[in-house]
């Protein structure tokens, strides 16, 4: 750039040049920019993480009272329908990879853009196109077998449009299906010169492992989804035990996908954390390679586990075993994770900016999802707590608390380069620290609900769990309030916010060292990689003294 | 004629363009077979369990059409094979008559198996209300017809997708923007051909072979 752009004032600069400079309807929905397909992405999973947290503050509204007086037993089962579908398909696992994802690989790489810029702008379409069936099928009267749509009850009793909802989820499961493609093919082949595979930042590699799990898992929920639809319609048994099928494959076939799916919800989430760290601390990720292999050794092992959702479903005890034994395996790459990233902030000179608390109240939140994990795997301990809240905690702690945490730490970081704005700081700080004790008050109360043996999925309960629930509706409502303020405070910046500048955290990376926002065609000229990935001074080795 | 070709923006050199293209479809590729990997799934472990009734059903299918089919299609594979080969060579009009002649190989396919399933409807195996069969276990016999209707039309599906790629490319090959220099959009479409035809070669001896009595 030439050094008088930069003494001029800088929002006229940024103004002439960046990649939000035309700001036409046709320009954006026509865009082949990943930058802008990453924000279509982010209003587009707004609206759908809105009305999926509507039904789930119906549900714990409900829940205040053991008989449930809010709203019917028939209503409840299709709110949380609703609440896991969206915010299973339309909301977590569009998240970081295509927000975040479609927004930064390329900037992390170096390149242009992605391998098939169009094909990512089909991929929106697509999956606006399925979340438009999906809410189609919610208006008309929803939908009450659950987000795991389990046979026969989905294919034979259930009186909702299971059918419609399947075909939304079909649908959208193209976008997951192209957006991994295009991003395995520009890892392997857009990054820049000197760019080799291990310096490359580790939100590569996790987005990278999660885009072979879609590649991979997504088509088989495809082909379920169809088998069942198709069982549906057409009356012929495929699933229906009545008709000569077997209820039970299709528990395979949906967790053989679902699964790993699981997966896709919390690899990404990993990479944004790795990245935050590194960032905050100063310090190249500690085992930088361990971490990265681990991302790939999630993405495998995730492939072989999907048995132990099955202990209770007359799967056999030697599967049970085997597959009690492989989800422990999943264990070790998630603690090498856990384990380095908290040795990469020994001696690490660690400032506690916004995206630092959410990277941290990642790793506590994490690390209790994934212990309680093991509980599950345990044979003789699932069969107690199989259904129950327990599960639900447990799920809520990786997904909400990992992933959701993981993704608002993430935007909070790269906020300044999205929009060229800082957000508020102490607004933000206070607001990741709402966010964590609302989180906790909400589901810690139900790991115990669940270990007394309160069963999911029913909209009234004997009086003893009251003061639980109660307590968990309390942190719902916290647990709300820390996500509209973002929603608030990061609009409010696009406009007030303080100009960002180039490298407003002074971290290393490609993204940190074009302009905020970026222009167009990312880089002024293809900047070429020439140190290892994070390569921050190395901190003094003189030893501590009192 | 000038044989040119385009390089898009965010490659830097057509090789690096070729190659991503090259890994794209083979992507692509992968994840089409774990889709239809889950009904061979289904199709596997339904034929483990009611061997009996699966062997009775496919004695059912008319294995002569299916095998002439199956000639059919690998001609075609051919055919398209050596349209990519002569693109390459930039030879328009020979590559121009290879892809009518895949498609039509296609289209013969489609012709084929259509009069398959007319037969079988006529003979009472289209499964629902329309099912008619005498012999015994005709709820695990309707199970087999069920996979195979699915199978072969979710097959049929994919070949007619592929003959429309292979329309597309008869036009640009005509118009001049596929050409000796410009072939990975051909190249890709001869990938996905081929897997389509390589479904069918598990299709074929899974459906009618496995059960017949020749």
């Amino acid at each position: 750039m030439p050094p008088v752009l930069q003494i001029i004032d800088l929002k006229d600069s940024q103004a002439t040049r960046s990649y939000l400079t035309k700001q036409t309807l046709r320009s954006w929905l026509l865009t082949t920019d990943h930058k802008r397909v990453g924000l279509l992405y982010l209003y587009t999973i707004i609206v759908f993480f809105a009305v999926a947290a509507s039904a789930a503050a119906v549900m714990r509204l409900n829940l205040l009272t053991p008989r449930g007086d809010l709203v019917q037993a028939e209503t409840y089962n299709k709110l949380f329908t609703m609440h896991g579908v969206l915010m299973v398909w339309f909301f977590l696992i569009p998240s970081i990879p295509s927000v975040l994802g479609n927004f930064l690989l390329p900037l992390m790489l170096g390149a242009r853009d992605l391998a098939f810029p169009k094909l990512n702008l089909l991929s929106w379409y697509i999956f606006v196109f399925g979340g438009g069936i999906a809410l189609y099928a919610l208006l008309i009267g929803g939908v009450d077998t659950g987000w795991t749509f389990y046979t026969p009850y989905s294919s034979t009793y259930s009186n909702s449009h299971v059918a419609l909802m399947a075909a939304g989820v079909f649908v959208a499961g193209f976008s997951s299906i192209l957006t991994g493609l295009n991003f395995i093919v520009t890892t392997h082949k857009l990054r820049a010169p000197g760019l080799t595979w291990f310096r490359l930042r580790l939100f590569v590699w996790s987005l990278y492992a999660t885009s072979v799990i879609l590649v991979l898992a997504t088509p088989v929920l495809a082909m379920t989804l169809t088998l069942m639809a198709l069982e549906r319609i057409w009356k012929v048994g495929v699933f229906d035990p009545a008709l000569g099928g077997d209820p039970l494959l299709f528990q395979h076939l949906f967790w053989f996908y679902s699964h790993p799916a699981v997966y896709i919800m919390i690899l990404p989430g990993m990479g944004v954390v790795s990245e935050l760290i590194a960032a905050f601390s100063r310090k190249r990720v500690f085992g930088y390679t361990f971490v990265a292999f681990s991302s790939l050794a999630i993405a495998l092992l995730g492939f072989l586990v999907w048995g132990h959702h099955m202990f209770v479903s007359s799967q056999s005890v030697f599967a049970g075993v085997i597959f009690s034994f492989l989800s422990f395996l999943v264990a070790i790459p998630s603690a090498i994770k856990v384990f380095n990233w908290t040795a990469t902030l020994y001696r690490g000179s660690i400032s506690l900016d916004t995206p630092m608390l959410y990277a941290i109240g990642f790793i506590g939140l994490f690390t209790i999802g994934g212990m309680t994990g093991l509980f599950l795997a345990t044979l003789a301990v699932d069969v107690h707590v199989h259904d129950t809240y327990f599960v639900i905690a447990h799920f809520h702690y990786i997904m909400v608390g990992g992933m959701v945490m993981a993704f608002m730490g993430g935007l909070h970081f790269w906020w300044p380069k999205i929009s060229g704005r800082m957000y508020p700081e102490l607004l933000g700080k206070m607001t990741a620290i709402v966010t964590f004790l609302g989180f906790n008050l909400t589901f810690f109360p139900q790991f115990i609900l669940g270990y007394l043996g309160m069963p999911r999925r029913y909209h009234a309960y004997p009086e003893q769990f009251q003061v639980y629930n109660v307590l968990s509706t309390a942190g719902a409502s916290i647990l709300g309030l820390g996500y509209v303020l973002p929603l608030c405070y990061l609009i409010w910046s696009c406009c007030y916010g303080k100009p960002a500048g180039n490298n407003p955290w002074g971290a290393k990376g490609f993204e940190w060292e074009t302009t905020s926002p970026p222009p167009s065609e990312n880089f002024e000229k293809p900047p070429v990689q020439t140190e290892e990935a994070y390569a921050y001074p190395v901190p003094s080795s003189e030893p501590i003294t009192e | 004629m000038n044989a040119r070709a385009i390089l898009y923006e965010q490659f830097s050199d057509l090789e690096q363009q070729r190659e991503s293209s090259l890994a794209g479809i083979w992507a692509f590729i992968a994840s089409e077979i774990m889709f239809f990997g889950g009904l061979f799934l289904a199709f596997t472990v339904y034929r483990l369990n009611y061997t009996q009734a699966f062997n009775e059903a496919s004695q059912h299918l008319n294995l002569v059409l299916a095998t002439l089919n199956t000639a059919v299609l690998l001609t075609s594979a051919l055919t398209m094979a050596l349209a990519a080969a002569s693109n390459k060579m930039g030879w328009k009009y020979s590559t121009l008559l290879l892809l009518m002649v895949t498609t039509l190989l296609g289209a013969l396919f489609l012709a084929i198996k259509g009069i398959e399933y007319i037969e079988d409807w006529h003979k009472g195996l289209f499964p629902g209300s329309a099912f008619a069969w005498t012999g015994s276990d005709p709820g695990h016999v309707q199970l087999f017809f069920v996979l195979y209707f699915l199978m072969t039309g979710f097959h049929a599906l994919h070949l007619m997708i592929g003959m429309g790629l292979i329309l597309v490319m008869l036009l640009l090959t005509w118009k001049g923007w596929i050409n000796s220099r410009h072939f990975m959009p051909l190249d890709v479409t001869s990938i996905y051909w081929h897997f389509v035809d390589l479904v069918w070669i598990f299709l074929f001896p899974l459906l009618y072979l496995l059960g017949a009595k020749i």
